[in-house]
């Protein structure tokens, strides 16, 4: 290996250099000067919009970097692309909602540009080795992130309860990684996706898959490993656990769909069952529990289960329609959730406080903008037309009737119903419900910011709808 | 794949310390010794990795060990500042009084 | 046969005068006030004998946490000491990269103020 291929591998992960350059440029300034937060603010954005520009124009492309560890272009693009855009996003949204919470920190967003970092490289990897660092860069960025509020109670608890269970399923991720090692004899997962077949009647091998599910499972918030989420979501700031739900799950998923990639699923029958049972399990949990909740936060979290089992449907389905399912699933999912987490930071109060069902009633008569986008957001939630995230429901079950999986369709559906009336009974609440006269009329500061952010994605969302063609033409050749 | 005595010994012993590390997880209430108990688990794979690396003849599994060595290195890190952040709010490292966030 | 081991020899006996002399130099140079403070055993400035269970400084988990960190990218450095030759001026421009980042985190720390005892 010499200089030049260096460089060429180097630019061939551009966004991944990119990112990784602006976060550290963020890191310097904010050591070197005082008063550093606008600058930095600004500094990320550009960096992301680059690096957003950067993934699409490698779209089209398709090779391996650094030694075949990396992958480049297509699949690893598309994925840096809703990175970065959800990245973008949260920065937008963070920008006024950090300055309320009194965390402005230059930090914050060398943070999360680092966490993105990781997620690119997650959805990148093509070895067990870049996974696991990927995994554990974007692990080790959202355990800082959930507990940026240090003065607040909720969040330093948030934090410490995603740390020790993030760090116990990385123990288990890092054992089914050896156990995979030590069977297939390679760390470079499209030879043992390869292999699968041969090795599925190997002890040691089914052993190591258990427990890279489970360590995914931890990390994609499926059933029975979902205990952190509805804690950490909650204690965590807004704007980040809007990004953890969207841009750790996306990642999370990326590398699902990689190492048990439709291959090795199909070719191994015991990892599909288990995969079936955890979705089955995620789907109904999930959506059941959401109907208790009396905080709007809260609910997303147990939605953000329910969801990573609708999107585990298209895995189990191992066939072109459900993976391209999960993937336009995760980009409708992004879309629609940064949004609805983004309203709720928009009229949280400095004490996090303002963000229960009741705060929300009547919501459409003094802030009518924000109460139709979140309704455009609870309709896609639960997958009502034209919006997108009907699309990426429709796509993921159609590849699972297609796989013989019909049982698995059906009760997606029938969760989808019982989950319309919790998204919607927030719609009634604020449009069809009068605010109480005693309730604390919060002043919350507008942001232009922001709010472009909220329009950004709920427009993302109407157009992915109408045409969900944009998006699949892109990753139609990937399966 | 003909997997020799030593394998197995080692193999074992990895996994008995899995295991302790787990139960120890599972069982223990100060934050702390919890996380002791993780890095037990993360080296316990160490012993693994590094086991099946000679046997394969194949460095990748060494390399592992390095990577997953400096991850331990910055998760204690970051381990130890929630944990110092938290003992600063609430004078307590016990796993049962860290409890506002439920249901 | 046996003269080739001539110079190991001279090694050894060289390296056991040298430290014999470093060993007791101190002894035989220096000057000699003895208190009981000085005659107390040293650990790092601390007091040798008391009650294990107590609370320490939360300044040292600032230094344990910053040494952790630091202390073992040394790891990286020995295959790369391995393979210096081979790896050629590719691997000195990789740790080189390397290197960088692990400086603007110390430039981070240092200028935060985390290396600073009061």
């Amino acid at each position: 290996m010499d200089l030049s291929l260096l460089l060429h591998d180097t630019l061939a992960i551009g966004p991944i250099s990119l990112i990784t350059l602006v976060g550290l440029v963020v890191l310097t300034i904010e050591a070197l000067h005082n008063k550093t937060e606008n600058i930095n603010c600004w500094i990320s954005l550009v960096g992301l919009a680059a690096a957003l520009v950067l993934s699409l124009v490698q779209l089209p492309t398709t090779g391996t970097a650094f030694s075949d560890m990396i992958a480049t272009g297509g699949y690893a693009s598309f994925f840096s692309a809703v990175f970065a855009a959800a990245g973008l996003l949260t920065v937008m949204l963070s920008k006024s909602y950090i300055k309320k919470q009194s965390i402005e920190h230059g930090e914050y967003y060398a943070i999360l540009l680092f966490a993105i970092v990781g997620m690119m490289l997650m959805a990148a990897a093509t070895d067990l080795v870049t996974l696991f660092l990927g995994l554990e860069l974007m692990s080790l960025s959202f355990y800082i992130l959930a507990g940026f509020v240090r003065r607040r109670n909720e969040s330093n608890e948030a934090a410490l309860k995603y740390f020790l269970l993030g760090a116990f399923a990385t123990g288990f991720l890092l054992y089914g990684i050896a156990l995979l090692y030590g069977s297939a004899g390679t760390t470079h997962i499209p030879s043992i996706v390869g292999k699968a077949g041969m090795l599925a009647s190997s002890t040691m091998f089914l052993i190591g898959c258990g427990l890279l599910l489970i360590g995914f499972a931890f990390k994609i918030a499926a059933v029975p490993f979902h205990m952190w989420v509805p804690d950490v979501y909650e204690g965590s700031p807004t704007t980040v656990s809007g990004f953890m739900s969207t841009g750790g799950k996306a990642a999370a998923f990326a590398a699902v769909l990689v190492v048990f990639a439709p291959a090795l699923v199909r070719g191994v029958e015991p990892v599909r069952d288990v995969l079936a049972v955890i979705a089955a399990l995620s789907m109904i949990v999930g959506n059941v529990i959401a109907i208790a909740q009396t905080s709007i936060k809260r609910m997303l979290a147990y939605s953000s289960i329910a969801h990573a089992g609708y999107i585990l449907v298209g895995v189990i389905a191992a066939n072109s329609y459900g993976a391209q399912g999960v993937l336009f699933y995760l980009v409708a999912y992004t879309m629609m959730n940064v949004g609805a987490f983004g309203i709720l930071s928009y009229l949280e109060s400095e004490d996090g406080k303002n963000v229960s069902f009741d705060d929300y009633r009547g919501l459409s008569a003094s802030r009518p903008t924000l109460a139709l986008l979140m309704g455009i957001f609870m309709f896609s939630l639960t997958g009502i037309p034209p919006f997108a995230g009907f699309f990426g429901k429709y796509y993921v079950f159609a590849g699972a009737v297609q796989a013989g999986y019909t049982w698995l369709a059906i009760l997606g559906v029938l969760m989808s119903v019982i989950s319309a009336y919790y998204y919607l009974r927030l719609v009634v609440l604020m449009y069809f419900s009068e605010r109480e006269q005693d309730a604390p009329v919060i002043a919350v500061p507008t942001s232009g910011l922001g709010m472009a952010a909220l329009v950004l994605s709920a427009i993302a969302l109407l157009g992915f709808g109408i045409y969900p063609s944009v998006v699949l033409n892109f990753i139609s050749h990937f399966f | 794949m003909t997997i020799s005595l030593d394998l197995h010994m080692y193999l074992g012993l990895s996994a008995m310390l899995f295991c302790i590390g787990v139960a120890g997880v599972l069982t223990r209430r100060n934050v702390i010794v919890v996380f002791m108990c993780i890095e037990l688990m993360l080296n316990s794979v160490n012993l693994s990795l590094a086991a099946f690396s000679s046997q394969l003849g194949d460095p990748t599994g060494q390399v592992l060990v390095f990577l997953v060595m400096a991850v331990a290195a910055a998760e204690a890190a970051v381990g130890l500042a929630i944990v110092i952040a938290l003992f600063r709010n609430k004078q307590t490292v016990n796993i049962n009084d860290i409890n506002i966030l439920k249901w | 046969m046996i003269d080739q081991y001539v110079p190991i020899g001279i090694m050894m006996v060289v390296a056991i005068v040298f430290g014999i002399v470093l060993a007791n130099i101190n002894k035989w140079i220096g000057p000699k006030r003895p208190s009981d403070e000085k005659l107390s055993t040293y650990e790092s400035g601390m007091e040798p004998v008391k009650t294990a269970r107590e609370r320490f400084s939360i300044k040292f988990y600032m230094v344990a946490m910053l040494f952790i960190v630091f202390d073992i990218e040394i790891v990286f450095m020995y295959p790369w000491a391995v393979k210096f030759k081979e790896l050629g001026l590719f691997g000195f421009v990789e740790m080189t990269v390397f290197i960088l980042i692990l400086v603007v985190g110390f430039v981070y720390v240092w200028r935060k103020g985390a290396l600073k005892w009061d």
